[in-house]
């Protein structure tokens, strides 16, 4: 790494320098509604990914709501199987395709990951912003779907032959398809964002052994997203031709099968959910390593882990599958590669442990956002163990152990991390800390709440409740169980509303947080909050893992950048030394558009084969618009950095 | 025993059997596969309840021993090799003790499932269970045609003798559970598979579907009456006569309500001219304790009342409403009432 | 301005170039990701077939293999095509406009070619997509291609287009050579989705 002569610089960004004012100007980002649209910063389009997928969180989570309320007592009449099967289909689409992923991997991934490389904006920004109005879009159809009574009702995984065109009819099951596509193609778009980021525009000296671990998640899940979710893109879509063209890839009998659409929907299915805890894991393993004050314990043997666990991921996925009486051999196979998964979460678990023990712990509210991801992510993972073991299985699969087991490891890998790390980053997003007392009321509300529902649907499962059962009768005694388990929900209810308080008056009041309010390592924490349009006054350099609590007053700042244009530092992929610049293709209105063109084209499809006809020029000239290389730029002149 | 005892004994046990609470529970098995499963699930519960309790210890007496009640950052810590050494030992000895109980887990699940799925017995009874939206075709098939039984939602068996259960569907995936009795097995379109079962006690045991399969999935019961080999010798040569001769007049007239109506275009009723597949065999209809997938009790309002709307009470089912004249529909059920 | 100005230590960039070719590019490893994600999609398709396969006696169930004429014709066009992409993906990095817009042309002319070659050869399948489960699979798996095909074929006018303009420098040139990857992808893709199609039916 050359380093050139020292010059004279000023050790924060006050935002008054001469050159924080030409940067400014150079990064702006539009004004007014169009230029709401034709915003492609990462850290807006970051917390509008966060801000939407809560958005759905909340939706998701009335429709919870109705379902505890409607199985509170046996033969309620309050919702009847035709609404009650589009209510859980909605709340489990909602959850995993419209909150978790959107939140935990694109919202945090959006928003933090250029920030930690180093860099002045994520890569290809253009296809970040419409991979969130394509989120936005297949969001839109599910919903205006379920509020036109065209909701799917055959559960999130819509298995065939239930969901074939011979069992329905109609447009449902065309529109949970659909929803797959948006969803799968946003996820992939940022998939690619992300993984180029953490590839190439890491800043000079972080090589991929000084990555901080987010980092490092960050990269493998979305290797994990780019090889699962073409398999339930190609799922849906069969399911679609099959539905919309009379093709017969499920329909035993034109020769095709009912079980492939299992195998191909959970050799997506099982790894999306490592897709859903693998971001989890991380602002974890970030958050644990603030708030011990120490460095993370254990940095190799949790890279190791997350690695492991995303091939691991890719092996498990017939254990969904065991009701459907495969022979013994795989069956065993797929019970031992789903037990070694057990092992990488281990070592993580055994990690922050030790990293605790040998630190000095803080428990401010992040942190302890974290102990109730212990707790509960802990119970998930052991009654997973119950789940990898093919007896045990066939009994409690499909049933309110499965439902207890899974919302265990969902809600503890996605929500307790998510709050975590939303109560981590509120100030670095907003300039302000959010409130402590009120977040630890949201806590315990939420956390009791939590474990009153889920805990008890254990033992409905054990005493042999089906899950997707819309009423019971009296004589199988499970109303009691299920009355305590609605009561729960007051409390998590209770907790969500403190939380939205907290937000609202926290961003109005709350304490100003400055760079870095926590002390932590983070590269996010050398600028202000909320960060600068260019995000870095100087690119930085890094000489450890830990950039801010390793690097000597004295480290290194990148020049040479030019600030009249948005110029972006690319460097190796291994070493991260500098190798060539590039030009952010800036704001744009073009990725809104082509976004609105493909959703129309999408839609229409459902309805009319000439949608596509149609549709197809409008994407193209949409796209050609996008890339077509605009006016010259400027001529380069010297950088004028100080 | 004569037909009206043995139907009587049904009722008794079909009573009992809703005071017990534990007919559709993992943790009652009343056959050795479930008693097995149940086995093996307090074997890893008392294994993973060990590790709950230590790993919680852990995080407590870290978070016990290092806490500081500072709110601004402390300054981080230095590297401390002895520290880290120490911590390596013990994540790794963690991991190593992981390893192994996985594998325990992984060994005991192995032996269970080879356990619960070999047959040795050579004269098992077989049952062909076929699913249908939203109730299950029982029969007992047999090389001659008269000698199979055909039968709906109610599976009775022997005690004491193996039970082999092969499946198939004929709509969408359904799967066939009893809690008690053993672990659930889908019924696939376009594929056909076998398991067994034993049950050691007599008794009525409740299952239900357990693969979501549509509006009525809810209402997808059936119950398995096991009893001693001789009522099931009894019973299954009950099923297999035709249709009792009516001896009531207005059960006559039953039978020509329900062969003049709807009734014959999807059930069959031997005997008689009533001969279609589609819903289930009412040959012996009077014999089973509950009607319409184990919705309701087999007894004469239930029964007219699921004839004239059976869409109130299950949304959905295939059978339309029969908005009989009242003295037909007393008929039909007097009639069907007959058929022990 | 208060805070402290103090010397610091830089690390200067300003010689760097502003465009890099090969592997350096980042739109060569956004093109990467896009290539797996489409050869994920093809793998799943090949295996659905080979699954399918395993469902039926007969192969193909009651159907003429594919008739080879324009399926054949459409291989030899692919492997030809390699020659200009190759020739565009070699002298893009040297600034050659003239050769890359040659190049472009001729690519164009073996894309429209096999386009045109592509709605014959849906034509002589000997199946409708209809008929049965093998039938859906044999068009899916060539409509997938196609897809690939005239999204190539776009991707590579639009280039042409930019290369009769003086905007064709730098990044639009390392741009023209990740089009020929791309091309690549496109014939590796359509010779194995041949071999299933013309091949399997006939020889398995």
């Amino acid at each position: 790494m050359a380093v050139a002569e020292p010059i004279l610089g000023n050790d924060q960004d006050t935002g008054q320098s001469v050159l924080a004012h030409r940067l400014a100007r150079t990064w702006r980002q539009p004004r007014g509604l169009w230029g709401w649209f034709s915003n492609t910063h990462h850290t807006d389009i970051g917390i509008r990914f966060m801000v939407t997928a809560f958005i759905f969180l909340l939706l998701g989570g009335i429709l919870a709501v109705l379902i505890r309320l409607q199985l509170v007592r046996p033969e309620n009449s309050l919702i009847g199987p035709d609404l009650y099967n589009q209510v859980f289909t909605m709340h489990g689409s909602t959850m995993i395709f419209l909150f978790a992923v959107p939140m935990m991997f694109q919202g945090f991934g959006v928003y933090v990951v250029p920030l930690m490389c180093g860099a002045r904006n994520i890569a290809f920004p253009r296809l970040n912003a419409f991979s969130y109005y394509l989120y936005v879009g297949g969001a839109l159809v599910l919903w205006g779907g379920f509020l036109t009574n065209t909701g799917p009702d055959v559960g999130w995984f819509a298995y065939v032959p239930l969901s074939g065109p011979a069992y329905s009819p109609g447009h449902r099951a065309d529109i949970w398809s659909q929803m797959i596509t948006f969803t799968e193609v946003s996820a992939l778009g940022v998939a690619i964002c992300i993984a180029t980021t953490i590839l190439r525009y890491r800043a000079p000296g972080m090589t991929l052994n000084r990555m901080p671990i987010l980092l490092w998640e960050k990269l493998v899940i979305s290797l994990a997203v780019i090889f699962a979710m073409p398999a339930v893109m190609i799922a849906s879509g069969l399911l679609l031709l099959d539905r919309l063209v009379g093709t017969h890839f499920f329909n035993p009998a034109e020769g095709g099968d009912v079980l492939l659409y299992q195998h191909l929907f959970w050799f997506f299915g099982h790894p999306e959910v490592y897709i859903i805890f693998l971001p989890g894991a991380a602002i974890v393993s970030t958050v644990v390593e603030c708030f011990s004050r120490r460095r993370i314990f254990g940095y190799t043997p949790i890279v190791v882990s997350v690695v492991a666990t995303g091939f691991l991921g890719f092996s498990v996925w017939v254990h969904h599958m065991f009701a459907t009486g495969l022979p013994q051999l795989s069956e065993s196979f797929f019970t031992a590669a789903s037990l070694m998964i057990v092992i990488p979460t281990g070592v993580q678990f055994f990690c922050w442990v030790a990293t605790i023990w040998h630190g000095r712990l803080q428990l401010r509210l992040p942190m302890l956002w974290c102990f109730g991801f212990f707790f509960v992510f802990l119970i998930g993972g052991l009654s997973g163990v119950m789940l990898a073991s093919v007896p045990v299985d066939l009994q409690v699969h499909d049933t309110y152990f499965v439902v207890a087991h899974f919302h265990y490891v969902l809600i503890g890998g996605a929500l307790f991390p998510m709050f975590a790390g939303i109560y981590f980053w509120f100030p670095k997003m907003t300039g302000r800390i959010a409130d402590t007392t009120l977040g630890k009321w949201h806590f315990w509300l939420f956390f009791i709440g939590f474990n009153i529902t889920f805990f008890t649907l254990h033992f409905l499962g054990l005493h042999g409740m089906p899950r997707r059962v819309y009423t019971y009768g009296p004589d199988m005694h499970w109303h009691g169980l299920n009355a305590v388990a609605s009561s729960g929900v007051v409390f998590m209810t209770a907790g969500l509303l403190v939380f939205l308080v907290n937000v609202f008056r926290s961003l109005r009041t709350g304490e100003t947080a400055g760079n870095n309010p926590w002390g932590d390592a983070g590269l996010e924490w050398s600028m202000s909050s909320p960060p600068p349009p260019y995000n870095f006054l100087h690119v930085p350099t890094v000489g450890g893992r830990d950039p801010l609590w390793d690097d000597p007053p004295d480290q290194p700042v990148v020049v040479g950048l030019r600030d009249d244009i948005r110029e972006t530092l690319v460097t190796h992929s291994l070493d991260a030394d500098p190798q060539h610049k590039d030009e952010d293709p800036g704001p744009s209105i073009w990725p809104f558009l082509a976004s609105v063109a493909v959703s129309a084209a999408f839609v229409g499809s459902i309805f009319t084969p000439w949608a596509v006809p149609i549709g197809a020029p409008l994407v193209i000239v949409t796209l050609v618009g996008w890339l077509w290389p605009h006016g010259p730029s400027p001529t380069p002149r010297p950088a004028e950095e100080v | 025993m004569n037909v009206v005892g043995n139907s009587a004994l049904h009722m008794l046990l079909a009573q009992a059997a809703v005071l017990h609470l534990d007919r559709h529970s993992i943790l009652h098995p009343a056959a050795p596969q479930a008693g097995h499963i149940e086995w093996l699930y307090w074997f890893i519960f008392w294994i993973l309840l060990a590790v709950f309790v230590l790993m919680i210890g852990a995080f407590s007496r870290a978070a016990g021993k290092t806490r500081v009640a500072v709110s601004h950052p402390l300054p981080v810590m230095e590297k401390d090799e002895i520290a880290d050494r120490r911590a390596g030992w013990g994540v790794g000895l963690a991991t190593g003790i992981t390893v192994i109980t996985l594998f325990v887990v992984l060994v005991f699940s192995v032996i269970t499932g080879k356990r619960v799925e070999g047959l040795t017995s050579k004269d098992p009874v077989t049952i062909q269970i076929t699913g249908h939206q939203w109730w299950w075709e029982v029969t007992y098939p047999n090389p001659q045609a008269d000698q199979t039984v055909t039968t709906a939602n109610e599976i009775h068996v022997p005690v004491g003798t193996p039970v082999v259960v092969l499946t198939s569907s004929k709509d969408v995936i359904h799967s066939f559970w009893a809690p008690n009795i053993t672990g659930k097995r889908d019924l696939l379109p376009g594929y056909s598979s076998a398991f067994w079962f034993e049950i050691e006690k007599p008794g009525i045991y409740h299952g239900q579907c357990a693969e979501f399969c549509g509006l009525q999935h809810a209402h997808m019961g059936f119950s398995i009456v096991a009893e001693p080999v001789d009522e099931f010798k009894a019973w299954e040569q009950q099923q297999l006569k035709i249709a009792a001769e009516p001896s009531t007049s207005e059960a006559v007239r039953g039978r020509e309500v329900f062969l003049t109506h709807a009734c014959l275009m999807c059930h069959t009723i031997r005997g008689t001219d009533a001969g279609s597949r589609l819903g289930p065999d009412l040959t012996h209809v009077a014999s089973r304790n509950m009607i319409a997938a184990e919705t309701l009790p087999n007894t004469a309002g239930a029964l007219a009342g699921w004839i004239v709307d059976p869409q109130r009470i299950k949304p959905g089912t295939a059978m339309s409403p029969n908005p009989l004249a009242p003295d037909d529909l007393q008929a039909v059920v007097a009639y069907l009432q007959s058929l022990h | 301005m208060n805070a402290p100005v103090r010397r610091r230590l830089t690390l200067d960039v300003s010689d760097l170039p502003g465009v890099a070719f090969g592997h350096r590019n980042t739109t060569w490893l956004a093109n990467v990701f896009f290539m797996v994600i489409e050869a994920m999609m093809f793998a799943l398709m090949f295996a659905t077939y080979f699954y399918l396969r395993t469902r039926s006696t007969d192969w193909p169930p009651g159907h003429l293999p594919p008739a080879l004429q324009y399926g054949m014709a459409n291989a030899v066009i692919f492997l030809v095509s390699v020659v200009p992409a190759w020739t565009v993906r070699k002298r893009a990095p040297e600034g050659d406009r003239r050769a890359v817009k040659n190049g472009l042309l001729v690519l164009t002319a073996f894309a429209v070619a096999a386009t045109i070659l592509r709605i014959f050869e849906f034509s002589t399948l000997n199946c409708r997509w209809s008929d049965d489960a093998y039938s859906s699979t044999v068009w899916v798996l060539i409509g997938m291609h196609s897809g690939h095909l005239v999204t190539e074929l776009i991707e590579t006018v639009v280039l042409l287009a930019i290369s009769f303009t003086p905007k064709m420098e730098g990044t639009r040139l390392a741009d023209a050579a990740i089009n020929s990857d791309y091309w690549y992808f496109v014939v590796i893709t359509g010779l194995i989705v041949d071999g299933l199609i013309y091949g399997t039916t006939r020889f398995l």
